[in-house]
């Protein structure tokens, strides 16, 4: 059923996701179509290098470089590989992992927003990495769990996922590492 | 330039799941090594040092890599790369520039493993028919081994760091090549971009990025690869293919229902052309194949099998065609190797 007129069949199904936070969407096609949900006509020379590039040219040299420029104009250079920002603006690559590093959270995250929709990894880690940061994430995760089963009222399961994340924060004491900078607990900003 | 065979690669099998429209599963890692520039900014001896790691790393490793082979791609004749490219298992910028680059072929060629392209790694698995959890426990068994061994670009809160913004975080790119005829004949399948493109799925042509739909082919592949897990990723592009395959086997059973007799004539058109043509362009015979496939798929042709449909796919492209007849061949001699190699295929068919 269309969520939208409540009348016709559902024939257009879809997730939107935005900032992380996924929607599922059931349109008949004559709703999808007036909510400019299929307007998106397919233009067979689109390729993600352009469609990146457009990111990088207008509006966002509009909305980081304006100020920047006045400040230091185009002095964001890597440390490593001497890239600057401005040519990694202009070829869409980073010059290498330090890059990352040096061109600052101020510039990247907005680019990856608007690309990625986040701004923080949720995949794998490398076991290489060491212990803190692979447990952190598992209880970051149990954590979300634990909210869905107690949403749901399944207590039993909550209870299970409670002791797991316990565990894993004793686990956490014990390895007693240094202090990290650790910015993965920190929420996705909501965009406007 | 001595003729050589053509080997079929594991995924023109034709067999797999949903293999009525799924051709092939691809999925792909991008790595990086921490702090060496990106292939395209590093010095020579950079990316020979990348090379040196990245291939000891593999010869450490115990029976994981005995299957496959590294091919220096400067060592490499230009025909054969651009015959690997044909069939899908290195990238057009991996034959095109050489950075000290090369490429670990299995010999399945299910599995390829790229030394320098845009990224010093890109580990890629490739399956027939819906297979996208096979193809990403290849990488990912591929990719613990090297994680083994490199020094791996890594960030805490950006996950894997890529040359390309578009690859940072999981560095996967998940890809299925289906083969949707129906969808394009009814005129449905706007409207299914349209709802692909909601959902961070994007939609290329046959030949990759920027190329035209062709011969019905469509690959569709993960738009977004930071935020979401690998396996959400994974799960996320089979759900979405599952519904384009239903909606495709749909419209088929009702173009079956209303133009069987149109649909038929077309399949056995195309079959004649191909059994006896004697040139062919690449553009017709891949119009011509898809007409074919359609007409098997819905019984209309006498049987014919997949895995040949999809070895055709491939070997009417020119590095393939040039491969096979051993020579250099213009436009016009391509032509008509094509429309030999295709009779030769189609030999022992019933007609």
């Amino acid at each position: 059923m269309c969520q939208e007129c409540r009348e016709e069949k559902a024939n257009v199904f879809f997730t939107k996701i935005v900032n992380g936070v996924k929607t599922e969407v059931h349109l008949c096609e004559k709703c999808a179509r007036e909510k400019g949900d299929l307007e998106f006509t397919f233009e067979p020379k689109f390729s993600l290098q352009n469609f990146f590039a457009s990111f990088l040219s207008e509006p966002l040299s509009e909305i980081w470089s304006a100020p920047q420029r006045e400040q230091h104009p185009s002095k964001v250079q890597c440390s490593n590989c001497s890239l600057t920002f401005t040519q990694f603006s202009q070829i869409g690559r980073f010059g290498c992992s330090s890059c990352y590093s040096s061109f600052g959270e101020d510039k990247l995250q907005p680019l990856f927003r608007r690309i990625h929709g986040s701004i923080n990894h949720n995949g794998k880690v490398p076991r290489r990495l060491g212990g803190t940061t692979r447990i952190k994430r598992e209880i970051e995760k149990l954590r979300q769990q634990l909210q869905q089963h107690i949403q749901m009222e399944e207590y039993e399961k909550a209870a299970i996922t409670r002791d797991k994340i316990k565990s894993l924060e004793k686990e956490l004491d014990e390895l007693d590492e240094p202090d990290e900078v650790d910015e993965t607990d920190e929420p996705d900003e909501k965009e406007g | 330039m001595p003729e050589k065979t053509f080997i079929v690669s594991h995924w023109m099998e034709g067999t797999g799941p949903y293999a009525e429209v799924a051709v092939s599963s691809r999925v792909r890692l991008a790595r990086n090594i921490r702090d060496i520039p990106f292939p395209y900014l590093a010095s020579n001896t950079q990316t020979n040092k990348v090379r040196e790691m990245i291939c000891s790393g593999a010869a450490e490793q115990e029976n994981k890599f005995d299957d496959l082979h590294f091919l220096k791609m400067e060592e490499a004749e230009n025909i054969d790369r651009h015959v690997l490219v044909e069939k899908h298992l290195i990238s057009p910028l991996l034959a095109k520039e050489s950075h000290n680059s090369g490429v670990f072929l299995r010999k399945d060629e299910a599995v390829s493993i790229m030394v320098n392209e845009e990224d010093h790694l890109r580990i890629q698995s490739i399956f027939p028919g819906l297979q996208l959890e096979k193809a990403w426990e290849e990488v990912d068994s591929f990719d613990n081994l090297f994680e083994n061994k490199l020094d791996y670009a890594f960030h805490e809160r950006y996950g894997y760091l890529t040359a390309c913004p578009t690859n940072v975080g999981t560095g996967l790119r998940a890809s299925v090549m289906l083969h949707v005829p129906a969808l394009i004949k009814t005129k449905q399948f706007n409207r299914i971009l349209g709802a692909l493109s909601q959902v961070g799925v994007a939609v290329r042509g046959l030949y990759g990025e920027g190329t035209d739909i062709i011969g019905n082919m469509v690959q569709i592949s993960n738009q977004i690869t930071l935020g979401q897990s690998e396996k959400e990723i994974i799960r996320n592009l089979f759900s979405v293919t599952r519904q384009v395959i239903e909606q495709e086997n749909a419209a088929r059973q009702s173009l079956l229902n209303e133009n069987r007799e149109v649909i038929a004539d077309q399949s056995w058109r195309a079959l004649g052309v191909l059994k006896y043509a004697h040139l062919l362009s690449s553009q017709e015979a891949i119009q011509l194949l898809s007409d074919i496939r359609l007409g098997f798929e819905l019984g209309l042709v006498p049987r014919i099998e997949r895995r040949l449909l999809n070895q055709m796919l491939v070997l009417i492209r020119p590095a393939c065609l040039q491969m096979l007849a051993g020579k250099d061949l213009d436009a016009r001699e391509r032509d008509q190797e094509r429309a030999r190699q295709i009779r030769e295929s189609l030999k022992g068919l019933a007609s």
